[in-house]
């Protein structure tokens, strides 16, 4: 076959030769990140900060989502396809929750 | 492990082509098969982002309509229970984590147990839960069956939560609106926990097979699909977790 | 008409369907059943939509017979209500979302990418029996007392103030929901990983692109139906609140999820389409389709934009302006990819070798209806005439503008164009240019009067009407008499074919793609090698030096 180099085509050696292990070492930093991060959670949750309670709390809890995502799901050493189709998955999500909130928050934005 | 690669095949008949025993014969390369499989995974976890997505953006309007409702609703749920499911899972995430890393290893037996500390841990997290569950229809707060307002109209009813955060009787018509809190907790939640029973079943599935070392010759996708669906789980907890249990709890 | 025609048919008095192919090399039932070759679910598919298309047009013909009079006399209006409302699941979830894909795309994605079946085939047969079991539930819940909610379920109707089978319909659209998120991530993961060596994205052929941009939105868009009609069925079994505004729920909740679905659905149901008129323009104009790359990103762009334009269906229920403003604007922009097709379309055609077979002729009708269609969609857009328009009849021009003479058009353009490849044989031309002709014509009887009816005020869904929309009412209902025939009689001929047309060979059309480069009906795994790609898509000098080097004799 002289068709250049066709990733799909890749023979079992040349593919797990790419394929990145991830270190039991870097999967225990991360849990234990993410278990500090939970208390972390918790605790601020008393504290009253007004506004920032939600936007606090939602932003851990992204923040752990990206552990969980790059990790975990080994997605910081995958292919750009991959990072595109979470990426994809994350702007539909954010659309259908952030145009839909459009519409109620500004229903009381009065008549014209 | 020097398994060749696929030769292009002619037609079926007689003809001799090398191809890893679970490799399927519409793909030319094991390669591409695992990478198929594995994107495959992926759009299917995109479809679960939407599914919960819609009670996601139910949960946020009616929490931005009815914040006090939600606050004290929130104040029935008890947050070491919630926190508690939340390590758990994370936990398991992480041992899942450690089974594909030994199945990418080819140690059996430390996939083996990494896969029964996870499946025992799914178990833990759908315990507590039924604790939590059990709590609520003790007290009447399952919508639609006989919902009791009484702790929300009367908070002092109800010395345990009241004695932590001391909260202010809600108007009828707010009271009412706890019963959507609830709602939406027992949708996420249930149908979370759903998910977490069909991925504790697969994983009874896997660990037979692990067992029988299915999964520790090199091919290790299904365990690599499988803790992908078993992260997922875990984040959609991680944004339940806060939703839910944390709304405020600094009164 | 010209009598020119592309048609080259090999000498009939020695041809014969080649001994080896997909449907005689297994045989029984179980082979059938249990399958995992993509043609042959494709067949399965194509047998399944037909029968439910039927059933989805006797109940048009129902509609069509009681709007013949103002008074609600054939039946009772919420029979009338029962009826309308299954044609509308029927022709949408059970014809029109799975139709191209589910039967033409099944069938020839891994051809025209060089792949010997899509990704996994399993699930592409747990589609099909998903399918099924909707359709046997749907079927179950029309003849348990329909349900009269209209297609759209709108809330609080739907979940408090009807008694008819709404729980049970909304678990068949659930499940026929899952089916085509199926078949869309097999598409994807096929499309994505399995082309041939020298298979680049832009020599695809752009019918694999337009399936592409479907399959993302199926994907992306049906699960969130999916929640909204659990959430229905929660509402209606337990009473749980959440669309109920005594119980401080929100019915516009229920319509922002169902529309974030449905919009990109109709995207769903026409990008298919599209992709199939891009092959036969291509084909029966001889020249390569103008402007490839921008009608490749128009596709994924109409995909794209697909998503942002739901709530133009809620302009008159209670949404905020700036919502209606924004919605509006972004309806406007999302006509702007469509448009660019058929302009590509239409340079395509420019100085082409026209002729006028069976599909061109779809494909024209295509291009005529789709734009009308499509144009009225900006008239609806702009939300000022919207408030005036929506809920009439003229919406129910503009969808079927685009649904059936767009849409459907392309189907059976499809279906004519790969006929001869899937089961080997021609279908009779005379006959099927007079269904194409027929077609046409019946449709624009049916539903150009629509339009009037509409912009005069006739609202939907209505089984009565005042008398002085009868004339119009009368000339629809004409039409589609006529429009009936026109769909009956490919039934009728291609079934026909199939015993006594002649034996096509393996390019009829003389097309380029791949998959008229191997034998018809195909092999079990389409190719005896994986072809290696070496030329751009609809490369018409290619075909010829192929054909020079075509050895014709021996000796």
């Amino acid at each position: 076959m002289s068709a250049p180099h066709d990733k799909d085509f890749e023979s079992i050696e040349e593919h797990e030769h790419e394929h990145h292990i991830v270190s039991p070492k870097i999967y225990l930093t991360i849990v234990a990140i993410l278990l500090v991060m939970t208390a972390t959670t918790v605790g601020v949750s008393y504290l009253d900060m007004g506004l920032f309670n939600p936007i606090v709390a939602l932003a851990i809890a992204a923040f752990k989502m990206v552990l969980v995502v790059l990790f975990f799901m080994h997605v910081k050493y995958s292919t750009k396809l991959t990072k595109l189709t979470v990426g994809a998955g994350v702007f539909t999500f954010l659309v259908l929750v952030g145009m839909t909130l459009s519409d109620y928050m500004t229903r009381a934005w009065g008549r014209w | 492990m020097s398994d060749s690669q696929v030769v292009v095949h002619v037609t079926a008949e007689g003809a001799h082509h090398e191809h890893l025993p679970y490799q399927r014969h519409h793909f030319e390369t094991y390669a591409q098969q695992s990478d198929a499989t594995n994107f495959a995974m992926w759009l299917f976890l995109l479809t679960e982002v939407m599914f919960f997505g819609g009670l996601f953006t139910a949960y946020l309007i009616y929490r931005n309509w009815y914040y006090p409702a939600f606050v004290e609703a929130s104040h029935q749920l008890q947050i070491g229970w919630g926190t508690a499911n939340t390590a758990v899972l994370i936990t398991s995430s992480f041992t899942m984590a450690m089974g594909v890393w030994s199945a990418e290893m080819r140690r059996k037996g430390t996939l083996v147990l990494c896969l029964v500390i996870t499946f025992i841990l799914g178990l833990v997290f759908l315990g507590i839960k039924t604790i939590e569950y059990k709590e609520k229809y003790d007290k009447h707060h399952i919508p639609g069956f006989h919902y009791s307002l009484k702790t929300f109209l009367d908070p002092q009813s109800d010395p345990e939560v009241y004695s932590e955060y001391h909260d202010k009787p809600l108007a009828l018509d707010m009271a009412r609106h706890t019963e959507i809190y609830f709602f939406l907790y027992f949708a996420m939640t249930g149908m979370h926990a759903l998910h977490m029973i069909i991925g504790i079943a697969i994983l009874g599935f896997m660990i037979f097979r692990a067992q029988a070392g299915a999964y520790t010759t090199g091919h290790v996708t299904f365990v690599e699909n499988f803790g992908l669906y078993w992260h997922f789980v875990d984040i959609i907890w991680i944004y339940l977790f806060p939703l839910l249990y944390l709304i405020s709890r600094h009164q | 008409m010209s009598s020119s025609t592309i048609v080259s048919l090999p000498d009939q008095s020695t041809a014969r369907l080649p001994k080896m192919n997909f449907l005689s090399r297994e045989k029984g039932l179980l082979s059938w059943l249990l399958t995992g070759d993509h043609k042959r679910i494709a067949t399965l598919y194509l047998i399944s939509i037909t029968f439910f298309f039927f059933i989805g047009g006797a109940l048009a013909g129902l509609i069509r017979l009681e709007l013949l009079t103002p008074q609600s006399d054939l039946m009772a209006t919420d029979t009338y209500n029962k009826v309308f409302s299954m044609h509308g699941i029927i022709m949408i979830f059970f014809f029109l979302v799975p139709s191209v894909p589910a039967t033409l795309g099944n069938f020839f994605i891994p051809m025209m990418i060089g792949a010997k079946d899509l990704a996994l085939p399993k699930i592409n047969l747990l589609s099909w029996y998903l399918y099924l079991a909707a359709g046997g539930l749907a079927l179950y819940a029309m003849m348990n007392g329909g349900v009269d909610t209209g297609w759209t379920f709108t809330t609080p109707l739907s979940t408090h103030f009807l008694n008819t089978n709404v729980v049970t319909s909304g678990i068949a659209i659930f499940i026929a929901g899952f089916s085509s998120i199926f078949t869309g991530l097999n598409f994807i993961v096929t499309i994505h990983k399995m082309r041939c060596p020298g298979m680049t994205w832009f020599r695809l052929p752009l019918f694999v692109w337009s399936n592409y941009a479907a399959s993302i939105l199926m994907v992306l868009g049906t699960p969130v139906l999916a929640i909204t009609l659990v959430l229905v069925v929660l509402e209606r079994v337990a009473g749980i609140g959440v669309f109920d505004p005594t119980k401080g729920g929100d019915p516009l909740l229920f319509q922002h999820l169902f529309w974030f679905y449905s919009h990109p659905a109709v995207y769903i149901m026409i990008l298919p389409g599209m992709g199939v008129i891009s092959e036969t323009v291509s084909t029966f104009s001889r020249k390569r389709v103008f402007g490839y790359t921008a009608v490749a990103f128009s596709s994924v762009a109409i995909a794209v934009f697909g998503f942002f334009v739901w709530a133009h269906h809620m302009f008159i229920m209670g949404i905020s302006n700036y919502s209606m403003l924004v919605f509006s604007l972004l309806t406007m922009l999302v006509a702007v990819p469509s448009a660019i097709k058929i302009f590509n379309w239409a340079f395509t055609l420019y100085k082409g070798s026209i002729t006028f077979e069976t599909p061109m002729l779809y494909t024209f009708g295509f291009m005529g209806l789709f734009t009308i269609g499509g144009l009225t969609g900006v008239f609806l857009a702009a939300s000022g005439t919207d408030i005036h328009l929506t809920e009439t009849y003229f919406i129910v021009a503009h969808f079927h503008f685009v649904m059936v003479g767009g849409m459907l058009m392309a189907f059976l353009a499809g279906v004519h164009f790969w006929w001869p490849k899937m089961t080997g044989r021609m279908y009779p031309e005379k006959i099927s240019q007079l269904a194409a002709i027929v077609t046409f014509i019946g449709f624009n009887f049916t539903f150009f009067p629509q339009f009037i009816l509409g912009t005069l005020g006739m609202p939907r869904r209505y089984a009565s009407y005042p008398p002085e929309f009868q004339v119009l009412n009368v000339f629809s209902t004409a039409g589609a008499t006529i429009l009936g025939v026109g769909y009956l009689l490919p039934l009728l001929y291609l079934t026909w074919s199939l015993r006594y047309g002649e034996i096509a060979g393996d390019n009829p059309w003389q097309a380029t793609g791949l998959e008229w480069q191997t034998q018809s009906p195909p092999l079990t795994e389409n190719f005896p090698a994986i072809p290696i790609m070496d030329h751009e898509a609809y490369d018409y000098e290619w075909l010829d030096t192929q054909k020079e080097k075509e050895v014709t004799s021996v000796g």
